[in-house]
Formats: C-alpha cells, sequence, structure tokens
C-alpha cells in the first residue's frame, strides 16, 4: 500500500523576465505520492499548485523552465526523460484532469470517442476494449444511461456530468497517477457532492493514485489522504489529513481554516440596526415576470423568472441563493434595467421604475448599480483605475479635475487600497483587488442599492472572505443596501439579513436569515444546506448515500410553467398535486415565506425524519449502514 | 527551530501587508527588441528618402546620362542604369514619394472609411449593420486587381484616382476586421456597465471600444500598408498605376525585368527597396503587438 509511485525531490521552477533574470516560482517543493492514495496540494492561486501538478506530465507553462529538483515517476525522472517517452508517459501513465470540463472536450466530437481516445492511441487497449472500459468507468461514476452517452455529444450532458466524463477520459488508459486540477471548482454545491463521490467511488476501485489540486479544505478533507500545503512556491506544512485538518501546526494552515465558511446555521447573521429605516422598501420587485427572446402572449419565449416578489430595505442585504440556472442574475438584470420585465413592477423608494435602461433617468441609474461577477471583464483593461473610478463621479455628480482626484482617494481608501493604484491598470492588480476596485466603481456612483453578482465566487477563500468582510464595513457606513447573488450558501449565510432561494426562476422561500437557514426548511434549501462539505474528515460518507433518500437528487434544473418545478427532485413530493398546481406561499413567522404543497407541520416533521436518517447514519458509520433505531 | 517562527510570521505579515501585488512596479514604457530597432531605422531611413530623396539624388529621375542601357554601378551610377540608361538609384530615391506617400495616403483612408463604418456596423447592428455588411461583401466578391483595372479604364490614371481606388478596395478588409472586433468588445461585461450607467453611445465607442481595438487594429495597419504598397506596385507593374515617365518601385521593376536576362541588378534593386519597406513595417508591428501584452504578464508569474 505504502509503495512509492510518484517522488517528487527539491522541486524547483523558474521563469524569465525581459532583463533575463531568473525568477523562482516554486522553491524547492518536495513530497511523495503512494500506490492508491491521493495527495492534495492546497493553496491560493499564485502558490504553484498547478504548476507543481503540471510537473508530473514533464510540462510548465509557457514562459517557465524546470531549473533543479526531480520528479520520479515508478523511479524514472519525468523531468530528464527524453521527449518522446515523456509523450509515451502523457495520457498513458499520468492523466490530467483540467479545471473546465466544457473546455476540455471537443463539442464537435461524440463523447466516447473522446473518451477512449487516448488508451487507443497509447496503444494500451485496443477500441473494443476502451469502449468496454468506458462503459465500465461510467457505470462506475453513476453517469446516466451508461451506453448510450458515449454517442452523445458534450453539449448534450450536464456541466457534472462533463466533468464526471473527464474523469473517465482520464481514467480510460489505466494510468498510474491523475492530475486533477480544481475539479470541482466551478459545480455547484449540489452536483459537487455528486462528483465528489463518484471521484473518491471509483478511485478507490481503480486503486489509482492522484495529485488533487484545489484551494478548498473543505474538499480536500473529504478525498485527500495525504495534505501538502503551498504558499508562494515553498511548502508550508505537510502531513495526513487528519494531522492538517485536526491538528495544524503552521500559521498559514491555521489562517487558511479559518477562511473556511462554516456550515449555514441560524443566528451566524448580523443583526441589522434600524438606524437606516426608511418609509419606502430601497427597492421591491412584485409579482415580475422576466425572459429571454421576444414577448408572445404576455410571457417571453424563454421565460426564466416567474412572479417572482423580492423587496430590499434600506441598509439592508439581500441574499439570492440557488444553483446555476435558477435565474439569480436575471433578478439583477431585471432590476439593473439590462433586461425589461416582461410582466410586474420595480419601485424604487416607492417611485415606479421604467423596465427599461434608456426609460430611466440619470438619477435613478446612479441608484442603481450593478456590480459584475468577473472583474477580469467588468473593468476596461485600457483605462486607468484613476479614470475608471472617475467616470461614474463625473457623469453622476459632475465632479471634475482635482476635486476628483480627491474623490478617487478617498473611495481607493474606502475599498482598503493605497491612493497609488489610481495610475496603474487593471491588469497590474490582483483578482481580490481587481474586484475591489469593481465594486468601488458602483460606490463611486453613491448608490442606494448595489447588485452584487457572484462577487466573490472567482475569489479565493481568504480574499474571498476579506472581501465580505469589506461589504459588512460598507453597509454599516454608507447604508447602501445590496442584493448579494451566490450559489454558496454559507457565504450568504454569514453576510445577509434577509435570503430569497430561487429555484427555476420561482421564489421557493423567503425571510430573515435566521428564519430560513432554520426549520421548517423548504425541501430545496435542504438540499442545498445539506449539500455544503463541512471541513470534518468523513462527512462525505456520512451523508453520501442515505442522502438521497433524505433530502433529494442533483439533477440539472427544469423550468416548469405550472407546478412546483423542484417536484422532480423532491423526496417529499406529492403526485397529483406537486406538478399539476403551482405551491402556495406559506406565511410563517417573522415574514418567512415557504412555497411548498406540505403545510409547517408536514415540513417540520419531515425535518424530524431527515435529522434521524443524518444523524443515526453519522453514528453507524459507512461501513454497516442499516436502519436508524425507529423512536 | 527559530528560524522556522520567523518563516511563518514572514508568509503572515506578507498575507496581512498587500502582498498579493503584483512584485514589479507597473512599467509602461515600449521597449523594443534588436529587430524591431533596426525596422525603425529602416522605416525612418525610407520616411526621410520620402523628404529629401529629390534633393540628394544625383540625377533626375529622368535624366537619360547613362553611357548605355543595363550597365553595373560605375562612376556615379552607384546602383548602374536601366533599360533606358537612367540612374536607377536616383529612380530609387524619387520613387519612394510616389511609392510610399501613395500607399500610406491610401491606407490612412482606406482606415478612416473602415473603421467609422465597422464600428457603425457592430455599435448600431440591425438593419444598419446588414446593409453596410453587404453592401461590403459585394466590393469584397471583386478580385482587388479586376476592380482597379476597371476603375482605371474608366477614370484614367491619376494619382488621386489611384489613392481613392486602393483606399476603397482596401476599405472592405478593415471593415471586416473593425466589425468583428467592435462586436467583440460590445458584449463585454464592462460595455454593458458603461451602458448600465447611462453613457452615450459616442463616449462608449470612445472610451471603451476605440482602446481596446486600437492595438490588433494598428497591427492590421502595418499588414494593410504593406498591402497597398504591393497593389500599387502590381498596378504600375500592368503600366496602370504611376505613369511613365514618373518613378515608382513596382514599375521600376516591371520595366526592368527583361535585364534579369543580362545579369542585370535594375529590376532586382527596386524589388530590395519594396521589401525592406514592408517587412520592417511588420516587424515593427509584430514588436509591438508582442510587447505590449507579453511584459508585464511575465512579470506577475
Amino acid at each position: 500500500m505504502s509503495e512509492k509511485l510518484f517522488e517528487v525531490k527539491d522541486l524547483r521552477i523558474s521563469a524569465r523576465n525581459d532583463e533575463g533574470v531568473e525568477i523562482p516560482i516554486v522553491k524547492g517543493v518536495s513530497f511523495d505520492v503512494n500506490k492508491g492514495e491521493v495527495v492534495a496540494l492546497i493553496g491560493e492561486s499564485g502558490s504553484g499548485k498547478t504548476t507543481i501538478s503540471l510537473a508530473s506530465l514533464a510540462y510548465t507553462k509557457p514562459g517557465l523552465e524546470f531549473s533543479g529538483g526531480e520528479a520520479l515517476l515508478n523511479g524514472e525522472d519525468v523531468l530528464s526523460m527524453a521527449p518522446l517517452r515523456q509523450r509515451e508517459i502523457r495520457g498513458a501513465n499520468v492523466a490530467y484532469l483540467a479545471q473546465s470540463a466544457a473546455a476540455t472536450f471537443n463539442p464537435a466530437i461524440t463523447i466516447g470517442e473522446q473518451v477512449t481516445e487516448s488508451a487507443v492511441l497509447h496503444g494500451v487497449l485496443t477500441q473494443e476494449e476502451a469502449t468496454k472500459r468506458a462503459e465500465a468507468l461510467y457505470h462506475a461514476l453513476e453517469l446516466p444511461d451508461p451506453h448510450r452517452i458515449g454517442y452523445r455529444y458534450p453539449h448534450q450532458v450536464s456541466g457534472g456530468q462533463l466533468q464526471r466524463l473527464m474523469a473517465a477520459m482520464a481514467l480510460c488508459g489505466k494510468p498510474d497517477l491523475m492530475v486533477l486540477d480544481e475539479p470541482t471548482t466551478a459545480l455547484d454545491v449540489t452536483t459537487q457532492i455528486e462528483v465528489l463521490k463518484a471521484f473518491k467511488k471509483v478511485i478507490k476501485e481503480e486503486n489509482a493514485a492522484a495529485i488533487y489540486v484545489t484551494h478548498d479544505l473543505a474538499v480536500v478533507a473529504q478525498i485527500a489522504d495525504y495534505i501538502v500545503v503551498l504558499y508562494s512556491g515553498e511548502v508550508m506544512e505537510q502531513g495526513s489529513v487528519d494531522q492538517i485538518i485536526n491538528h495544524p501546526t503552521h500559521a498559514y494552515t491555521k489562517r487558511l481554516m479559518a477562511a473556511v465558511r462554516p456550515t449555514p446555521v441560524a443566528g451566524m447573521g448580523e443583526a441589522v440596526g434600524s438606524e437606516h429605516d426608511r418609509q419606502f422598501p430601497a427597492i421591491e420587485v412584485k409579482n415580475m415576470t422576466a425572459g429571454y427572446g421576444g414577448i408572445v402572449d404576455g410571457e417571453p419565449v424563454s421565460t426564466i423568472l416567474r412572479n417572482v416578489t423580492v423587496k430590499v430595505d434600506n441598509g439592508h442585504v439581500v441574499g439570492v441563493i440557488g444553483e446555476s440556472g435558477c435565474g439569480k442574475s436575471t433578478l439583477a438584470r431585471v432590476m439593473a434595467g439590462l433586461l425589461p420585465q416582461a410582466k410586474g413592477n420595480i419601485k424604487l423608494e416607492g417611485q415606479e421604475l421604467e423596465g427599461s435602461l434608456h426609460d430611466r433617468k440619470l438619477e435613478e441609474l446612479q441608484k442603481v448599480q450593478f456590480v459584475y461577477q468577473m472583474a477580469d471583464t467588468a473593468l476596461n483593461p485600457k483605462q486607468l483605475i484613476g479614470n475608471i473610478l472617475g467616470r461614474p463621479l463625473e457623469f453622476y455628480h459632475g465632479i471634475k479635475g482635482k476635486e476628483k482626484h480627491k474623490k478617487v482617494a478617498e473611495i481607493l481608501e474606502m475599498v482598503e487600497l493605497p491612493a497609488e493604484f489610481a495610475n496603474r491598470y487593471p491588469m497590474e492588480l490582483s483578482g481580490g483587488q481587481k474586484q475591489r476596485i469593481n465594486m468601488a466603481r458602483s460606490l463611486a456612483a453613491n448608490p442606494e442599492v448595489m447588485l452584487c453578482d457572484e462577487v466573490t465566487s472567482a475569489l479565493d477563500s481568504i480574499v474571498g472572505a476579506n472581501v465580505i468582510q469589506l461589504l459588512t464595513n460598507l453597509r454599516n457606513k454608507t447604508g447602501v443596501s445590496f442584493v448579494f447573488i451566490s450559489h454558496d450558501l454559507s457565504t450568504v449565510g454569514s453576510f445577509a439579513d434577509e435570503i430569497v432561494v430561487l429555484y427555476a426562476g420561482r421564489v421557493v422561500e423567503q425571510g430573515p436569515t435566521d428564519e430560513v437557514l432554520a426549520p421548517p426548511y423548504h425541501p430545496y434549501t435542504r438540499l442545498l444546506i445539506s449539500s455544503v462539505p463541512e471541513l470534518r474528515i468523513g462527512w462525505l460518507e456520512d451523508t453520501m448515500n442515505k442522502r438521497e433518500m433524505a433530502v433529494g437528487i442533483a439533477r440539472g434544473v427544469e423550468i416548469t410553467k405550472v407546478g412546483c418545478p423542484f417536484f422532480n427532485r423532491c423526496p417529499m413530493a406529492i403526485e397529483g398535486t406537486c406538478e399539476v398546481t403551482d405551491a402556495p406561499n406559506r406565511e410563517l413567522k417573522n415574514g418567512h415565506i415557504i412555497a411548498c404543497h406540505l403545510t409547517e407541520d408536514q415540513l417540520n416533521e419531515a425535518e424530524r425524519e431527515t435529522q434521524k436518517i443524518l444523524k443515526g447514519f453519522e453514528k453507524v458509520g459507512v461501513d454497516k449502514p442499516h436502519a436508524p433505531a425507529s423512536v | 527551530m527559530t528560524e522556522n517562527i520567523t518563516k511563518e510570521e514572514e508568509v503572515i505579515a506578507k498575507l496581512d501587508s498587500f502582498a498579493e501585488l503584483p512584485d514589479a512596479p507597473p512599467k509602461r514604457k515600449l521597449k523594443l527588441s534588436w529587430v524591431g530597432k533596426a525596422a525603425v531605422g529602416v522605416v525612418v531611413l525610407w520616411m526621410l528618402i520620402v523628404i529629401i530623396g529629390p534633393s540628394i539624388a544625383p540625377y533626375h529621375e529622368m535624366d537619360m546620362e547613362g553611357e548605355d542601357s543595363f550597365l553595373d554601378a560605375y562612376d556615379n551610377f552607384y546602383l548602374g542604369t536601366d533599360y533606358l540608361g537612367r540612374d536607377t538609384l536616383s529612380r530609387i530615391l524619387f520613387g519612394a514619394r510616389n511609392t510610399i506617400g501613395i500607399s500610406i495616403l491610401a491606407t490612412v483612408l482606406a482606415y478612416c472609411i473602415g473603421i467609422t463604418l465597422g464600428i457603425a456596423a457592430a455599435v448600431k447592428g440591425g438593419w444598419t449593420d446588414m446593409i453596410i455588411s453587404r453592401i461590403n461583401d459585394s466590393i469584397l466578391a471583386l478580385p482587388s486587381i479586376m476592380l482597379g483595372l476597371i476603375a482605371i479604364a474608366a477614370l484614367g490614371s491619376s494619382i488621386p484616382i489611384l489613392i481613392s481606388i486602393a483606399s476603397i478596395i482596401y476599405a472592405t478588409s478593415v471593415f471586416r476586421i473593425a466589425r468583428a472586433l467592435g462586436q467583440d468588445i460590445m458584449v463585454q461585461d464592462f460595455v454593458e456597465a458603461a451602458r448600465a450607467r447611462g453613457e452615450g453611445l459616442w463616449w462608449i465607442i470612445k472610451s471603451e471600444v476605440l482602446p481596446n481595438a486600437a492595438m490588433p487594429l494598428a497591427t492590421d495597419f502595418g499588414l494593410r500598408l504593406v498591402f497597398v504598397v504591393l497593389f500599387i506596385s502590381s498596378l504600375s507593374f500592368l503600366g496602370l498605376g504611376v505613369q511613365p515617365p514618373a518613378s515608382d518601385w513596382g514599375s521600376m521593376v516591371r520595366e526592368n525585368l527583361q535585364g534579369l536576362t543580362y545579369g542585370s541588378y535594375a529590376a532586382i534593386w527596386p524589388a530590395f527597396a519594396i521589401a525592406t519597406f514592408t517587412i520592417s513595417i511588420n516587424l515593427i508591428v509584430d514588436d509591438i503587438s508582442a510587447k505590449s501584452g507579453g511584459s508585464l504578464a511575465k512579470k506577475m508569474v
């Protein structure tokens, strides 16, 4: 079991700048991977984790070079191999799984062909054997319809399925070592859990070794046997998963652990003061329906949001959560006027707001600001930060010249960046700093409402936590209201005062954070909560098998016209009722609303059952699951 | 052990400060490689010749002072004589004005037309885009030399007509590029952010679209200039460009082509002039576009 498969010894990788000076990127990293073991490389972006993992394929990104050390695969140094031998190893002995499956698959070739390609190319298997093995792998990875999925094209399967298919592609040639580069980072929590489960199972069955690259400690705790913590190209700490997760010694590891957001529970949100309260809510959306395509019979051709009512009080943070495709961003775009609604109305401080951007007054535009998810694309790369921040000042408030400079410096200070940044281009900032500038641009308009679309999703955990802290400070200082869109329930739970849970374009639950995150839950909220990985070894096993019957299954979001859209995933669905009639809005205490056919009592009862299953399961453990003792 | 602790402290201190800054201070001064510098030298030299060429030429472009045609270099005939016994060097020095001057004017004009229409089509979309694009397609469908020949046959050959024909023909491809670039940029988040802010179309074009399209368009400018030089030269080669006895590099190649069989270099020198000018422009463009994206990104790794 502890046979060494892959050994990295004092690996050094460096880049060269224009003057030919060597800049070390990886500074002497050593670790081993044993057979049948998963080694996780964790660290933030820029820590060199991907660079190190690619070294196992004897590959560096352009501009980098190996400047020392060895990487021994089965005792043979891959770095000093002849290029032809390296080619033999890649794909056959070492397989690489990139972060984005969508970008890895060729859209014009069937999945099966791509999955088997490398195994056949390397002569490991014949086409027939490979096809057979691929089918077995589809089965092991719990993909639907394993006999036929190989004949589909990549766009015909969902993102989570594609990610699993990529694992099949890597495993098809029976590699000794798999390199997984953030394979679940881009997925929804509900999908992530399915993918993790499949990966874990298949790695165990194949007795394969893997290097798992991620920044997410909670994921690592589920899948890894051994952890290497990296920072700036150096190993900070390494050890078994138990040692690192339960007894971290290095200050950096502790810092990383602290940035892992806790599992969402009631009472984690901050209480809001009433000092910002006004007569009217800052922004309000009533019975709104919106979508894309032309409008036919009063409904958009492709309806995304249906009959949505959301209210954002002054100085409040409203979190909007749901899986991808639920219409979260669409809601913000309607509020911002980027997508005129088909039905319903929007009110800004009690005043009716036009649906289209062009019909809104300048003052109204200034009061509602949209913050984009990707700062990289939301900031014009050819404009100086000073101009980016100065433009809203000039445009809305007519501030010019010296005063503008002063204001820009003030705004930079507000987002905790030095004033000199005004003379930089976006490219010259790091990801977290760009995101701050992105928010600062909206702040410069001096808005009433900021619509933040997944602003922390693309950031590392520590950086993301800092951004959330910043938003909290801003809210307290300026009294600006936030609509905070995220698929990450723990982020929303720690920051929002109220939560709106969207599913397939409908609000299934909304209310104060403490109410939403406490029973009774809407079945969908329950599923979301139980899918957030916990920083606890064995959590995945605990949750895995009984999860479906307890809280519902992961499946693509389907938008339906009538009935509850969650019907096909809900473990408590009432056949004949849920899919044909819209769920009634049940008003519970403190403005807590659940849209479900089940009554409050039934939901509470269901929650007790769920708890029983989950709890009983935890006690029993993975190996001998038996029904929990009846109470 | 103490060493370990200090290292830990260092890391944490780095985390708490603005350590996520890129290491290198922003450096924006354009630094060309030696190839780029040499190319700039060549282009500057040719530009100088455009201005002062006629005054430093040993003879006039039309003087038939040589003892015979197709002679090798002798006395002050440093590059020999052409098929009429004229001084090749003088004709190249005079011809620079026609070849380079016409090409640059035509290319600049092509760019003005192409970018204006291309960006307009990209920004406006819909019918505007449809109409401009289809007209453009129909011009693009005609072979450029044929189009040039017909236009010259109809309108006669003069330098203003040459410039306008070349600019219209090359505006079509500039239009394609400008429209594609414009469309790409128009769907970027930062453009939508500007729209959401309520900015007008003109401001969006001026501040968001054009700065981002400038670099690829500049790259293309160098390339297009080369095409125009070759286009004018080939028209001259066919006898429809710059009319004799005025000199122009393209027509010089054609006139002296027969000399190659006698081992004369008279056709090689103007060809060499065309080559140095066009290749140098391309090298500069390559260098700038490689540098403007690459250097800082490399530093930040």
